[in-house]
């Protein structure tokens, strides 16, 4: 007896780990179970085992066009926030200069404004102006809320870079602009790359700032709301569940890549 | 060390002189950020005091100052405010408890699994957070097996739903934000020198003292930012309450989308915007200066 209460005081985190496993995982088993489902049009109870929603993944009206559009708002707004977020966050953490704190906080209050203040303050400017809702605010609406995600990310990276290995570049007589491009970017690249991956993630799954500015135009989340209310098809669980282990598998490759590096120069 | 010191200032120094390359560097994301959410706030504060046109059409308003706006958005909406910060502060907690023991073991205990560990933790992400919401609701549904399971179990009785209720909104608003608490946490555990938790040891401390005194002080910027990741979007969501609550948990932010978009009423849900983000900021406020941790981002 003693043995066994013994054993589960030493294993109590690891058990406790593994039941917010089970809790994180438990709707990303069932969508990816319910994407198997023979369901028809309201994919609710399960009625039988088929793999036709995985060979014919757009089968369900306008699903794949919602897709489509998902992943050109996300890709845009990725590049744009991406760029403008890592030229702050190098202006940030590599120079003094006046307002910086005024800098910081335009970089925080965003992140620190509910969703629906955001969707609906710039929604209510375009109304204003006169300007329809659609693609192209969305997309501006996208790069807004993503660039300081990305400059938090870059501005993290860039601080835990050792100043020594550019120092060393300039003493071995490289100047600013080549020490930046051959030493400082390659180091700072890994969480740009992070910064990106989050961005990307961050607009492709967006609903409450998109339905706010999006018009007519539809995305995956706004066709997957809509949906709810008369039954989801089953092939938005197929792209879900593609989107999960598409991105594990971008993850992990990354993570391969940088401990193979690490490796060798080990 | 002294003269690690001089080369660095040195190459401060050097920057400073360039006095013009960070305002190029910050200029367009600045100007970005300046047009699509700072101009949108004050244009939000405009519209907050706007008054129906006499004798126009739905949606027509013109600018005035009617600040009892507020007055009546506020007292209209009281219950909904309420219940906000109330589920947001449930599910905040919930996650923490959750969250802690979770990150501690990643960066404690997981060893050469760390990595992947933590990937797991944001992976949920990747699946749309609305079909894992929607999923929760038919787990917990009428036809789900939760609700079998306890009804068989006589846990609860045959009437009682799990779904379209207050129980299933802080459900969803804990497993939505889980991983902002967990990310935090773990990056603010994992800098923990374990050589500080056996000096703790060593003088004799047990493991919960040394949790006490060493662990959870050095966790707290994780805690503190954690918390605000969790708490302010769970404040302003309407997506929990909308799929998995019913018409008695409606949150703030629900009335905000059906006054902008069913009601068409303007300066009622910028109103309510305006205020939930000055609610939010006050908030945020106090609780960083009680918890002293002014380095937040």
């Amino acid at each position: 007896m003693n043995n066994y209460i013994n054993w589960f005081r030493r294993n109590l985190i690891r058990i406790y780990m593994a039941l917010g496993f089970t809790y994180l995982f438990i709707p990303v088993a069932y969508t990816f179970g319910f994407s198997f489902n023979d369901a028809g049009k309201s994919n609710l109870v399960w009625k039988g085992f088929t793999l036709k929603n995985w060979q014919n993944p757009c089968g369900a009206p306008d699903v794949c066009v919602a897709l489509g559009n998902s992943i050109k708002v996300g890709l845009i707004s990725t590049i744009l926030a991406t760029f403008l977020g890592t030229l702050i966050a190098f202006a940030i953490a590599r120079h003094r200069f006046r307002g910086r704190s005024t800098t910081n906080l335009l970089i925080f209050l965003p992140m620190a404004t509910p969703e629906v203040v955001l969707g609906a303050s710039l929604l209510a400017m375009f109304l204003n102006l006169g300007i329809n809702p659609g693609f192209t605010t969305l997309v501006i609406a996208h790069v807004m809320f993503c660039i300081s995600f990305v400059v938090v990310t870059v501005k993290a990276r860039i601080a835990s870079l050792d100043p020594h290995l550019e120092q060393a570049a300039m003493d071995l007589y490289a100047n600013e602009f080549e020490t930046f491009r051959r030493i400082t970017l390659p180091l700072v690249a890994p969480g740009i790359a992070g910064a990106a991956l989050l961005a990307f993630s961050l607009s492709f799954d967006d609903f409450i700032i998109t339905n706010f500015n999006s018009g007519t135009f539809t995305t995956f989340p706004k066709f997957i709301y809509a949906a709810s209310a008369r039954g989801i098809p089953a092939q938005a669980n197929v792209i879900g569940s593609s989107m999960f282990f598409l991105a594990l598998a971008i993850v992990l490759a990354g993570q391969l890549v940088s401990k193979r590096k690490a490796d060798v120069k080990g | 060390m002294a003269f690690l010191h001089a080369s660095a200032s040195k190459v401060t120094s050097l920057k400073e002189k360039k006095s013009l390359l960070p305002y190029l560097l910050l200029a367009p994301g600045m100007i970005w950020l300046f047009t699509f959410f700072i101009l949108p706030i004050v244009n939000l504060a405009q519209t907050s005091t706007q008054t129906p046109v006499k004798g126009g059409d739905t949606g027509q308003y013109e600018q005035t100052l009617r600040f009892s706006n507020y007055v009546d958005a506020f007292v209209n909406n009281q219950e909904q405010f309420t219940r906000s910060f109330f589920y947001a502060f449930l599910a905040t907690v919930l996650a923490l408890a959750i969250a802690y023991p979770l990150a501690y073991g990643i960066a404690f205990k997981s060893g050469r699994f760390k990595n992947i560990l933590l990937v797991l933790v944001v992976a949920p992400f990747f699946t749309s957070f609305l079909l894992r919401t929607i999923a929760w609701k038919q787990i917990l549904g009428e036809e789900g097996p939760v609700i079998a399971v306890l009804r068989g179990l006589n846990i609860i009785s045959q009437q009682t739903t799990l779904t379209a209720s207050a129980f299933a909104v802080v459900t969803g608003l804990t497993y939505n934000f889980l991983p902002f608490m967990t990310l935090p946490l773990y990056v603010s555990l994992e800098r923990i020198d374990p050589r500080t938790l056996e000096a703790a040891g060593d003088l004799y401390a047990n493991a919960f003292t040394t949790f006490r005194k060493v662990t959870l002080p050095l966790s707290m910027p994780g805690v503190v930012a954690g918390t605000l990741l969790t708490f302010i979007p769970a404040a302003g969501d309407y997506i929990n309450a909308a799929i998995l609550g019913n018409p008695n948990t409606r949150m703030i932010g629900n009335v905000i989308e059906s006054r902008f978009f069913k009601i068409v009423d303007y300066p009622t849900a910028a109103a309510l915007s305006f205020t939930l983000m000055a609610a939010i900021l006050i908030l945020v406020t106090i609780y960083i200066r009680k918890a002293g941790t002014e380095e937040l981002v």
